[in-house]
């Protein structure tokens, strides 16, 4: 149901999408420069705290990357030590990155706000926009020790239940 | 008394100060009524476990405190489902048992308080509702204040419809795991709003719980996902969002697994499949709100579509290639019997066939809520006005929580709580806007005293004087009747749970024509003598009503119960009862049975007997041999359901009704007998004969009737002519005895 909904709102944005740009060849070109921008801003803005968590996220994906290739090629014998050990990663994941967000707020909500003044045609922006306004007042409480000190006590958590698991 | 709001005067203490303490007052008095409106079955009867499903529970708790844990975890009982057994430890929700076992623990080796283990069965249901009203108050005062959480509180210790299901001694599932959900909720709210780990891992861990106590957490997983998928397409992504849900899903999915009953399904049945879809979705929408927050609009645009097309085309082919492939099991029957209402009378006669899954009557929200279904579309209406985030919860609940109560009797229970958190938030908008009474006075006061200062002159300003009074005398003429409401809904839920919520069921009152009470003990009567009267290793073949009772009271192996895990045991049940004596003592003699126990109604007037279920039993046992039980044969010639002269040939050869009615017109004195349950005559020509069955036991008012299965005959004649035999050498002269039970031994 949830991918129905997704593909019906992709629908309607193909068709404002082709209205705006005649070929494919074109907003293909677009999404690579994208990626590319993307890409140089993330450079741009890489503190080392923050590289230090992104290693550990790509470390964590070519861990789960690994484990589900074992999966593959050898059998998924041990089923609950594959998935402790494949939620694990995926846990670990979700987690560090909800706390790279809490890190990077300030710098995401600023660079929003600029690329949100761009453009005000559509209004879904400017709500969002606001609440991230709202949002920045809320989690600026959430001081980067205290989100940590959330990050050690979840993970540990975690980490006792995939111990469980796999007994 | 909740309304009580401290004035905003000092005292020498800080107002702050003051509230906190009229808060936890009023906590206290919140929690000592729910719990005492819940003790009527206790006071009424005696400390007593109710019903059937909480016998089983009751028995579990008693293994559990008398084995270690892991015993019990890997529990198989030989006593039910004989003769296969049911591996027990894994197939129940274990929260329950292991709660009650954790505080008798406490309570013994802690604090020296040496508590029998039925106590803490009996009472943890009202102790859990106190804690519900609590975390009812939290969940509340997130959506609006304090104010509307205390109200919402008082509502939820004491509607009816939550009580039906935590009275003392209805020590089911359902009794901590409304507190569960309640919790949960709350914290999911508080993750949400702060986008904090730790609340997002207290929702975790108390989903666990939850998981752990009650196969509803079904209706967690969807709801969150839904409330989580509802503000993406409404525009409203943040990162507190994606922190909240992602922690909780990874987290409250691989907790949910370590229970061995639900195992694997979280990432195997479709019912889960929601939830996974979402994780994948939030994953996606946080990846393009950070690209989002790089590049400009139009490059933006394009991207999401190339992405979307990918990552939809990708997710439905995987979805549909693991269900095809048997990775996701498919819908189970119950999912479909909750969207489609006629599915589980044609497919599934067992589930259609419990009372409790049959679709609401109205007048029951009535009476289940009283006054808070009508404030309930007002609080939705207050929250559609709002439309925070928490509020887009409070609506999605209560629309998939309305449908599920008009679905299912039973799960009137999940749409309870929203009921009153919404009819609270409605009551105290109301009293917020009604209770300002303070600014109007006060102006009025100062006007009273301009007047008297100037004298009666001013004749321009009595209107306006009357406007006041108006305003006045219609503020308090709404609170006046709400408070005549809330004085009755308070009145409306005693006497509703004092009537109608307070029986065991285990134990009977009834009234004499004199009106004096009388108690009908007949259950624990017959339950009692299968105990005393019978080897430990007897199986008693019964219904499969009344298998967690003959398991929980007398101790005896039983063919089948509540469980309702093998459908065809059941049917084979089913079959013994509705044939004929011949085909019926083959199925008994295959099973080993040596007693089988009917309940009959007739004599006393109890409409909840096995002939009443009969026709189910006829059902069942149809489903599985179609074509040697028929149901139409069990009507009479005209269609109908009689058990009179009338009876159809197949319903008289009936083991069932044989054993009902077996020698029930001696009792009329050469009359004919009278069911007053289906207010039929039996006569006493065709009062039916037993050849394979021994009466064995008749509890004092007929309603439990026991009969003990005859051995094979000695020089090998069928029982029809050795039963023939022995009656023409008694000559006709055994006379019945009613022996009055030995009470005093219970004593």
């Amino acid at each position: 149901m949830v991918k129905k909904e997704s593909k019906k709102k992709e629908v309607s944005k193909k068709l404002s999408a082709s209205n705006s740009s005649g070929s494919w060849a074109f907003p293909l070109k677009d999404v690579v420069s994208a990626i590319n921008i993307t890409y140089d801003d993330y450079i741009r803005t890489l503190t080392p705290r923050l590289k230090l968590v992104d290693q550990f996220l790509v470390f964590l994906v070519v861990l789960g990357i690994l484990q589900f290739i074992y999966v593959l090629l050898i059998g998924n014998f041990p089923f609950n030590a594959f998935l402790g050990g494949f939620i694990s990663c995926v846990g670990q994941f979700v987690l560090t990155v909800s706390l790279r967000l809490q890190y990077n707020l300030d710098t995401t909500n600023t660079s929003e706000e600029e690329i949100a003044s761009k453009d005000t045609d559509s209004d879904s922006i400017a709500k969002t926009e606001e609440l991230s306004g709202s949002e920045s007042k809320l989690t600026s409480q959430v001081t980067p020790e205290r989100a940590f000190g959330d990050y050690i006590f979840a993970s540990l958590i975690l980490h006792f239940t995939v111990y469980h698991f796999i007994n | 008394m909740v309304t009580s709001k401290p004035q905003e005067k000092l005292f020498g203490v800080r107002v702050e100060t003051i509230r906190s303490l009229l808060r936890v007052i009023i906590f206290i008095s919140i929690a000592g009524a729910a719990i005492s409106s819940r003790l009527f079955s206790v006071i009424r009867y005696e400390s007593i476990i109710h019903e059937f499903d909480p016998w089983f529970n009751f028995r579990a708790t008693k293994y559990l405190v008398t084995h270690s844990f892991y015993d019990f975890l890997n529990w198989f009982d030989d006593r039910t489902w004989y003769p296969l057994g049911r591996v027990t430890g894994g197939t129940l929700y274990p929260g329950l048992m292991v709660t009650s076992g954790v505080i008798w623990h406490i309570l013994r080796e802690k604090l020296a308080l040496p508590v029998d283990i039925r106590n803490i069965c009996v009472m943890l249901a009202p102790a859990f509702s106190g804690l519900t009203a609590i975390a009812t108050y939290f969940l509340t005062k997130e959506m609006k204040d304090s104010n509307a959480g205390l109200l919402a509180a008082i509502f939820m210790g004491i509607a009816p419809g939550y009580i039906s299901r935590s009275v003392a001694g209805s020590y089911d599932n359902e009794a901590i795991s409304i507190t569960l959900l309640m919790a949960t909720f709350y914290f999911w709210i508080k993750a949400m709003k702060l986008g904090s780990i730790y609340f997002a891992t207290l929702t975790a861990l108390f989903y666990f719980y939850m998981v752990s106590a009650w196969g509803g957490y079904v209706f967690i997983t969807n709801i969150i996902p839904l409330h989580v998928f509802v503000l993406l397409i409404m525009g409203r992504y943040s990162h507190r969002l994606y922190t909240a849900y992602s922690t909780w899903y990874a987290l409250g999915t691989l907790a949910s697994m370590q229970i061995p009953f639900v195992g694997f399904l979280p990432i195997r049945s479709n019912d889960h499949m929601a939830a996974l879809g979402v994780f994948g979705l939030l994953q996606l929408f946080s990846f393009g709100f950070y690209v989002k927050s790089k590049v400009t609009g139009k490059q933006f645009r394009n991207f999401l579509v190339f992405s979307s097309i990918f990552v939809s085309f990708l997710g439905v082919s995987a979805l549909f290639a693991l269900t095809a492939l048997g990775w996701i099991a498919p819908w189970t029957g119950r999912f479909y019997s909750l969207w489609d209402t006629n599915y589980a009378k044609i497919h599934i006669p067992i589930i259609a066939s419990v009372s409790e899954h049959q679709p609401t009557a109205w007048p029951a929200f009535f009476f289940d809520t009283n006054m808070l279904i009508w404030l309930f579309p007002a609080g939705v209406y207050l929250c559609f006005q709002e439309l925070r985030d928490e509020h887009v919860f409070i609506i999605i609940y209560s629309v998939l929580g309305s449908y599920f109560a008009g679905v299912m009797v039973r799960l009137m229970l999940t749409l309870t709580p929203i009921i009153c958190v919404s009819a609270a938030i409605a009551l105290s908008k109301m009293f917020d806007v009604y209770m300002n009474l303070v600014d109007v006075l006060k102006s009025n006061g100062e006007d009273n005293s301009e007047e008297t200062g100037s004298g009666k002159k001013s004749k321009a300003k009595r209107p306006s004087t009357n406007d006041k009074l108006f305003s006045i005398v219609s503020k308090l003429a709404v609170l006046l009747s709400f408070a005549f409401y809330l004085v009755y809904f308070v009145l409306h839920c005693t006497w509703v749970t004092s009537n109608a919520y307070s029986s065991p069921s285990v134990v009977l009152a009834s009234r004499g024509p004199d009106g004096s009470s009388s108690i009908i003990d007949d259950y624990r009567e017959a339950y009692y003598w299968l105990r005393m009267n019978t080897p430990e290793d007897a199986k008693v073949m019964a219904w499969w009503d009344y298998g967690y009772q003959i398991g929980g009271m007398a101790d005896r192996t039983t063919l089948v119960d509540n469980n309702t895990w093998n459908n065809t045991h059941i049917a084979t049940v089913g079959k013994a009862m509705c044939s004929s004596e011949e085909v019926a003592y083959d199925i008994l003699k295959k099973h080993d049975v040596d007693y089988v126990l009917v309940i009959f109604g007739g004599l006393l007037g109890y409409s909840g007997d096995d002939l009443n279920k009969f026709l189910w039993m006829v059902r069942i046992s149809e489903g599985i041999w179609p074509e040697e039980v028929h149901e139409r044969d069990f009507f009479s010639d005209k269609g109908l359901y009689k058990v009179d002269g009338e009876a159809s040939k197949t319903m008289k050869d009936s083991l069932m009704y044989k054993m009902s009615y077996y020698r029930f017109t001696d009792l009329f004195g050469g009359r004919d007998g009278i069911d007053r349950v289906r207010n039929q005559a039996i006569p006493l020509s065709q009062s039916p004969k037993l050849n394979v069955l021994d009466e064995a036991f008749t509890t004092q008012n007929w309603l439990v009737r026991i009969y003990k299965v005859k051995d094979l005959d000695n020089v090998g004649r069928d029982l029809h002519s050795a039963t023939k035999f022995d009656e023409s050498a008694n000559d006709m002269k055994r006379k019945r005895i009613i022996k009055k039970p030995a009470l005093d031994l219970r004593e």
